[in-house]
């Protein structure tokens, strides 16, 4: 009913220009938040299998530290920002100031979860306005909520609805990463967004390429 | 974890089945339950990894029975009679069914002990003995059954390996 259509490289080109702006504008907020320069990547856009998306966020059973929330509006989805433990805890680290901050070590401090969900927040608040504006959608994003877990644990939940459509599912993926730093020690993470595929059909038209 | 067996993967809305010498397991469970379904005396067991309570939920063309608590037990149980288990000896260990956030709409949010209840509730249709489980908490979960031993590992983070 919803997905009748067939996704082409024309669809894929402007879900591409779609993860390219929203992960440009946290790339920014991002940027400020900390005073360092942030880049990105050109955002990888494909159709994949649910254990797929899984490997691309790096392995079902791979920890994680993900953000996570739900997009309502004109358009539904899920939307993941992932980092890895030791970037998660680099980041908290730098805002907080306390070097003793580790999740692999449990308990954590509320303040250092605090301040990851606040990233979190900001991000992907930055992400989805500027995706608002671009295809002059509403899109509201939930509160982000935050998990410490394997990859297939927290994507899995993301994938709820979706999976009552489908067993395939459109990912934007898009990476940001801290740069003049090397590979291990820089902040890295990966926006997946994940609309619904009841939203295709809008997406696309709001951009002209039905 | 056993290191001499093959492993026989199962992906998420995936269901399989193993020999003696072989394991079979699946990876990072969190609202999703795995439902192991062995014959101790033949030796062989399935391994279903659902995500959804019931298939009624479902909106697509195809159905996949894998996904759904009453079409993949049942679907598991077909599979294991065609591999010469007896209906009547299965029995049944679970894991999974954790709630990985604190918010969503409550229906989502509940779908963790939503899929828990609903593959009992088919267990119990099909007369088929929970011998064990471990669900419902807010921890992902990886899993491996061996079907010599009839015991299951469960993995979590920060949590180390429990045998059930």
């Amino acid at each position: 009913m919803s997905s009748d259509f067939s996704i082409t490289d024309l669809h894929l080109d402007v879900l591409k220009e779609i993860g390219n702006i929203g992960a440009a504008h946290a790339a920014t907020s991002l940027s400020q938040l900390l005073n360092r320069k942030i880049e990105m990547y050109v955002p990888n856009v494909e159709l994949v299998t649910f254990d797929e998306m899984f490997e691309l966020a790096g392995g079902p059973e791979e920890h994680t530290a993900c953000i996570f929330l739900r997009i309502q509006g004109d358009v539904s989805g899920s939307m993941f920002f992932m980092l890895s433990i030791e970037g998660a805890n680099h980041f908290i680290r730098l805002l907080t100031g306390d070097d003793s901050f580790d999740f692999q070590n449990p308990p954590v401090s509320e303040f250092g979860v605090s301040s990851m969900q606040e990233l979190g927040n900001i991000l992907s608040g930055s992400y989805l306005s500027a995706l608002s504006d671009f295809t002059g959608l509403k899109i509201h994003p939930t509160v982000p909520s935050l998990s410490v877990d394997m990859v297939g644990a927290v994507i899995s939940f993301g994938l709820i609805e979706i999976s009552q459509y489908s067993d395939e599912v459109i990912v934007i993926d898009t990476e940001i990463k801290e740069a003049d730093q090397t590979e291990s020690k820089a902040i890295k993470g990966n926006f997946f967004l994940l609309p619904d595929p009841t939203s295709y059909m809008t997406i696309f038209q709001s951009l002209g390429v039905l | 974890m056993i290191v001499r067996n093959e492993v026989v993967r199962v992906g998420i809305s995936d269901m399989n089945i193993v020999k003696a010498g072989k394991t079979i397991r699946t990876s990072g469970l969190g609202s999703c339950v795995g439902i192991v379904l062995y014959d101790e005396i033949k030796k062989v067991a399935g391994m279903v990894h659902i995500m959804l309570p019931d298939s009624s939920l479902d909106r697509s063309k195809k159905v996949n029975v894998a996904k759904y608590a009453d079409t993949g037990i049942y679907g598991l149980m077909e599979l294991l009679k065609a591999e010469g288990a007896r209906p009547m000896s299965l029995k049944a260990k679970i894991a999974g069914g954790a709630q990985m956030f604190q918010f969503g709409s409550s229906d989502t949010l509940r779908i963790g002990p939503r899929n828990v209840e609903a593959v009992k509730e088919e267990l119990k249709r099909l007369s088929i003995p929970l011998i064990a489980e471990q669900t419902g908490g807010s921890k992902g979960r990886t899993i491996e059954f061996d079907p010599v031993t009839a015991i299951l590992s469960i993995r979590s983070v920060n949590a180390g390996t429990t045998e059930i």
